[in-house]
Formats: C-alpha cells, structure tokens, sequence
C-alpha cells in the first residue's frame, strides 16, 4: 500500500498545510497523538485530521479485504493490523472522552473563553457532547435536589465543585527536537527557578507543567 | 447533630466498593432536604432578630447553621454526582441495555440522565465518520488473537461477552 493521504491542517492559523503522509506515517503520528493523550493529565489539541484519515484508511483496508481472496494468509494478516489501528483509535478517542467528561465545566469554560486563532482542544463533535453533558448534569441535579433547597443555595459553581487537571504531575518524555534554556519553577519555596537543555532523544521525567507546550508542538513525545 | 443524614449517604457510597450502585435512598435525601429547610427557616427568623432587636449573639448560631447548610448541599450533590459517574461506568460496562437488578437501584430521573448520556455518546459516535462512525465501546482491550470458536469475528461479540451472553472458549 503506498498510497499518500492528504492531511490538510484544518484550524491552522497560518492557511492550510497540506501534508502528504504515507498510510504508515499516518498511523505513526495516531501513535504518538494516541501516547500523548494518554500520558497528558489535560485533555490535548484536537487531532481530528488524524482521525478523519485513520477512519478512512480503515474503510481502505476494509474494501480491499473484501475484494481479496479468501483464505489467503493475507487477509488474517491485513485483518490483524485493521484490529490493532482500531483498537489504538478508540483508545485514543475514549481516553479524550474520559478527560471531557472528567472536566467538564473547566473545559467548556477553556473553549467559550479561546482568544480567535487559537486552536480548540475540542472536535465539533466533542463541543456538542460536552455541552450536552454539561446540560443534562446540570439539569438533572437541578430537579432532583437544587431546586429543593434554600432559595440562597440553588445554584452550585461547577467550575469550583468540579476538581482541575493536575498540571504538577509529572510525566515520561523521550525529546525529539532539541530545547535549550526550558526553565524549570520550584516546586518548594527553597527551590530556586533552574534552567535545564533537553538534548535530542533524551528521556526525562518531568512536571507536566514545565513542557506542556513541547508536547503541543511536537518537541517532545510522552511515554 | 447536622448533617448525621447527609453524611450517611456518603458513607453508603464509601462502603458500595468501586462500580456498585446501591438503591437510590430517596427516604435518605428527601430527609437531608428536609433538614435544609429547617436550618433555613431557623436562620432567617434568627437574622431578622439579630436586625431588628440588635441581638448579635445569634449570629455564632447563624454562622454555624449557614455552614451545615453548606455540609449538606455539599454531600448531597456529592452524592448524586459520585452515583451519576458510577451510572455512566454501566454505560461502558454493560453496553447500552442495563441487567434489570441494576436498574431497579436507580431513581426515574437517573434512568433519564443515563438515557441522555447514551444518546449523546451514540451521536457522538455515529459522527465519527463512515458510514455508522466507530463504536468506541468496542475494542476495551489490545486484540491478541482474531478468531474465537463459531468463527465469530471477536469484534462483534465483546459486549455479549462482558453480558455473559456469550462465553470466549479457548481452542
């Protein structure tokens, strides 16, 4: 298979990139985005382009199995692979879900409030969910208790009830592009600010918080 | 003392371990409320002493009575919430048809959020693209083998599995 995918860059503030990427490039970077999502304590950027072109890729392999001879040791083959890229898709996709349902509020409030030109990291089809979960939450304990209670104590701030993520937690990087002067912020106050360089294909462990924007920018992968 | 009730329901929600969802204990909430309305009551004919006769020693007694208002809203939601992300454990659990002994421990509006919740996720999963997008319930674990016996493709039997509709017999 050695057909190239476009993977135009949708929320790109400078235009849209066109990217070709071969099928294992793709899957590559689904990978990566999948690690990420997982190690991150926040919810990441939005990666829909990935997901468009992984779920058109699978429906690729789908047809072309369906065309193939049968029996042969290709198909179990092509299968097993079609197994593996959709299982990392849908963990790569629940994982996203459990941190939108987790913090709900905190990210609903991070998308209303979004400076123009700053990249969501909510799909669409996320937004709708989150406000609809949002809403049904919100009504729900509205009816069953708040609306029951003193009228001075009806409306609870979710935004306060509803714990942040952690960004002081701390996570494992293996650096792809070199970074020099990362500064580092004490964690104790007899700590004084450091500044540390990460030299290329190093692994750290590191507070969240200190690369966070690495991980966006793809200088650093979590593992 | 305030808050005996409230802090019950939370601890009916420490002892259930991680996943179980007791009955709704409705008898148990409605009292919580109930209590709610007499602190307030008690509060405000305090706060219009305190006003209008000077009688500022009430308002240690007003203070404390406004915090245990807060104790039991606190647990109170507290409550519902922790039984809500457990429901919605079921969802990912048990597929999109709760075993009835589960149902039977949830309250009417409950079942409603439950059903929103579905609805919302099955919309958020037909979005994904193709032509019935992806069922992400699927796929819970990393594929190991392809095939099980009655030459099921795995894929389309894991729930019936987790509902031991179906049993996984090793060759």
């Amino acid at each position: 298979m050695t057909e190239e995918l476009d993977l135009s860059g949708h929320n790109s503030d400078a235009g849209s990139e066109e990217v070709v990427l071969t099928p294992a490039e793709l899957i590559e970077r689904l990978e990566q985005a999948w690690l990420n999502e997982k190690f991150a304590p926040e919810l990441l950027e939005s990666r829909s382009e990935i997901v468009e072109c992984v779920m058109e890729q699978l429906d690729h392999m789908e047809d072309n199995l369906r065309r193939a001879k049968k029996g042969d040791l290709k198909v179990s083959i092509h299968r097993m692979e079609m197994e593996r890229i959709r299982y990392v898709l849908s963990s790569y996709l629940r994982c996203r879900l459990m941190k939108i349902e987790k913090f709900f509020p905190h990210i609903l409030e991070k998308e209303k409030t979004r400076p123009e030109g700053e990249p969501s990291s909510l799909s669409p089809e996320e937004f709708a969910f989150v406000k609809e979960y949002m809403a049904n939450t919100e009504t729900y304990l509205k009816n069953v208790a708040l609306k029951h209670m003193p009228p001075n104590l009806q409306k609870v701030d979710l935004l306060r009830s509803v714990p942040k993520p952690d960004l002081d937690s701390y996570v494992f990087l293996r650096v792809r592009e070199r970074q020099e002067n990362i500064l580092v912020e004490p964690e104790i106050d007899d700590q004084r600010d450091y500044v540390i360089d990460l030299e290329e294909g190093s692994q750290h462990l590191i507070r969240y918080k200190t690369i966070a924007p690495l991980v966006a920018s793809g200088a650093v992968q979590l593992i | 003392m305030f808050c005996e009730k409230a802090m019950e329901l939370i601890r009916e929600l420490h002892r259930a371990p991680e996943g179980q969802l007791p009955a709704f204990n409705e008898d148990g909430l409605r009292q919580v409320l109930e209590e709610m309305k007499a602190l307030y009551e008690q509060n405000q004919s305090d706060v219009n002493e305190a006003k209008s006769a000077g009688r500022g020693d009430l308002i240690p007694t007003i203070k404390f009575r406004h915090c245990s208002l807060l104790r039991n809203r606190r647990c109170t939601v507290a409550y519902l919430y922790d039984r809500l992300l457990r429901i919605r454990a079921l969802r990912w659990e048990y597929g999109s048809v709760l075993p009835n002994a589960l149902r039977f421990h949830m309250s009417a509006e409950e079942v409603e959020w439950f059903n929103h919740y579905k609805k919302s996720l099955a919309t958020y999963m037909r979005s994904l693209g193709g032509d019935e997008g992806l069922d992400i319930t699927q796929d819970m674990k990393p594929p190991k083998s392809l095939y099980i016996e009655h030459f099921l493709p795995r894929w389309k039997c894991e729930q019936l599995i987790r509902q031991g509709v179906l049993e996984h017999v090793l060759p």
